[in-house]
């Protein structure tokens, strides 16, 4: 089910004297089970354009084309859309509302209009999926650690089953531990079951170590597109956007500055790792 | 989400009438309304009307986005107008069934219509100028005397500039969680009543949650900067009135005069034409 956003552009306040372009002209072409990585400085609108994306909000000109159809176009049918891509906001924690977190879990594919067994089924492989305890299913989500929030709430998405999952920065404010479980989980849900991810994140080594191509945004637009190594050769141009690079491979570009012959273009530490070896042998 | 509701929002311009000390306008807008339902008849009114379209000019908000600000109000306006037309009784100059148009009921509907729009402009025009801020550091000022008699003012106003502060908050974070929950195929657009008011559950439970982690935030934000209410407290720009805020109140005075002498030389009119009347039956 591949994206097509075509030459895709929106403004805030479009009538208003005080408008502002959020998103310029944006065309993109995301394949089936990539997995994106989304990075820009805030304000560079890369919400605006996940927003658009999910169909939440509608653009000023151009479009998003979903599997070849128009989800702008009047006859689509925005159910299908809900059931296909799947939005994972930042804090979704602050989205629960049910008694339990197994109700709430359900919220999402009860909308899909499922028969009462398969939203359970759903709702419990979700669970299953996050790593969620047995023991907390049935308790308030309000009584649960943030971690735990963290996770019900995107059961609350993975149990609508999306082919597409867009993820706004889905480990903000979680521990190390909290944030290395949640980016396996979006890995394997890439790898395993063919997922298309686009996840945004504003650390550069999640990036590198997690992302199969990487789009860099600036001031409402896509001014990078490449895998990692590609994205991550352009120090300069990243600097200049508010962004960087991994720190390994700042390491290297000192290590090259003392002298040192080392190609600069590892991302990640076993990258970095085996270069130094390269040349110490 | 409706961003472009103008009504009494803060219009940022620099004017004479901006920088009034909030306190003249609080007690010019109180006293221009109270005016505007002691004299009702035409001659006081258009008195009015000019001491209006003379703040208006002098306050340099654009006419159209004052205008844009009455729209919501239009409704109220014309069902107003329309209840005094068709039922108020008197002279009869059309009728069917109940429905009847008396010469009375045009004279009060044009007046009433003509007070409505006086009413809102004028207190519009007060919070069109004047920030929250010094809005309720103005009414502090104001309701001091109140300490006396053991009245918490300063801690009243502090809820009521806190209040206004939290509006764009909450109404940013409904837009999040209403977008989260469509997302998740939440509709809120059925036709029937009972389900689109149980759709609304999913976005005011989480609203509340998060007004009430915000409002626990905030308080320990604030204990923790000694915040412990109004005593011995000073302001980093007290109130101090200046010549011009004087002169507004010379202004103020030469109105309320003009008005009342006009309303009272009106109604001696008026009472020396019912008695000719009576007399010459």
């Amino acid at each position: 089910m591949p994206i097509i956003t075509d030459h895709l552009t929106y403004v805030y306040g479009a009538k208003s004297k005080s408008k502002k372009t959020a998103l310029d002209d944006v065309s993109v072409k995301i394949e089936d089970g990539q997995f994106i990585g989304l990075i820009g400085h805030t304000g560079s609108g890369k919400t605006t354009f996940l927003q658009l994306l999910a169909g939440l909000i509608k653009p000023f000109s151009g479009t998003v084309y979903l599997d070849g159809e128009d989800i702008f176009a009047k006859d689509y049918d925005m159910k299908t859309l809900r059931g296909k891509l799947g939005i994972v906001f930042q804090y979704p924690e602050h989205q629960l509302f049910e008694e339990t977190v197994f109700k709430d879990v359900c919220f999402g594919p009860k909308n899909l209009g499922l028969d009462e067994k398969e939203v359970q089924l759903r709702a419990y492989e979700a669970l299953k999926l996050t790593g969620f305890e047995d023991d907390n299913f049935y308790r308030s989500p309000f009584e649960l650690s943030g971690g735990q929030k963290r996770r019900a709430a995107i059961a609350g998405v993975l149990a609508m089953k999306p082919k597409i999952l867009i993820l706004d920065e889905p480990t903000a404010g979680l521990d190390p531990g909290g944030k290395k479980e949640i980016l396996d989980l979006v890995k394997s849900l890439c790898k395993n079951q063919g997922i298309t991810i686009i996840l945004v994140s504003h650390s550069m080594e999640d990036m590198a170590e997690y992302a199969d191509r990487i789009l860099v945004m600036n001031d409402a637009k896509i001014v990078l597109d490449g895998t990692p190594t590609e994205v991550f050769s352009h120090y300069d141009e990243l600097k200049g956007y508010g962004l960087n690079v991994p720190q390994v491979t700042l390491a290297m570009l000192q290590l090259r500055e003392c002298g040192i012959p080392v190609r600069t273009d590892a991302i990640t530490v076993e990258q970095a790792k085996k270069e130094i070896l390269r040349v110490l042998r | 989400m409706n961003t472009e509701a103008t009504l009494g929002q803060y219009y940022q311009t620099d004017s004479v009438i901006h920088r009034l000390d909030p306190r003249v306008k609080l007690v010019g807008t109180l006293l221009y309304m109270i005016s505007l339902f002691i004299f009702n008849n035409i001659f006081c009114y258009a008195i009015a009307a000019v001491f209006l379209i003379v703040v208006i000019i002098l306050c340099r908000v654009p006419l159209t986005h004052m205008l844009k600000g009455l729209r919501p109000i239009l409704i109220l306006m014309l069902f107003t107008v329309i209840f005094n037309i068709f039922f108020t009784p008197g002279e009869y100059l059309w009728q069917f069934g109940i429905l009847h148009i008396s010469k009375e009921g045009i004279k009060t509907a044009i007046l009433i219509l003509i007070r409505l729009t006086l009413l809102i402009i004028s207190a519009s025009i007060m919070t069109l100028t004047t920030t929250p801020n010094r809005l309720t550091d103005g009414l502090e000022k104001l309701f001091a005397p109140l300490k006396l008699i053991k009245v918490p003012v300063h801690e009243m106003a502090m809820m009521m500039s806190i209040a206004l502060r939290f509006i764009p908050i909450l109404m940013e974070e409904t837009d999040k969680i209403l977008k989260a929950q469509t997302a998740r195929g939440a509709g809120f657009d059925s036709k029937k009543l009972t389900t689109r008011i149980k759709s609304l559950i999913p976005v005011i439970v989480p609203l509340f949650i998060s007004a009430f982690r915000r409002a626990s935030d905030l308080a320990l934000a604030m204990e923790a900067r000694c915040y412990h209410g109004g005593e011995g407290r000073t302001k980093l720009y007290p109130l101090k009135y200046a010549a011009r805020d004087i002169l507004s109140y010379v202004f103020m005075g030469i109105y309320i005069i003009s008005l009342t002498a006009v309303g009272i030389i009106n109604a001696k009119i008026s009472l020396v034409n019912a008695i000719a009347d009576i007399v010459s039956k």
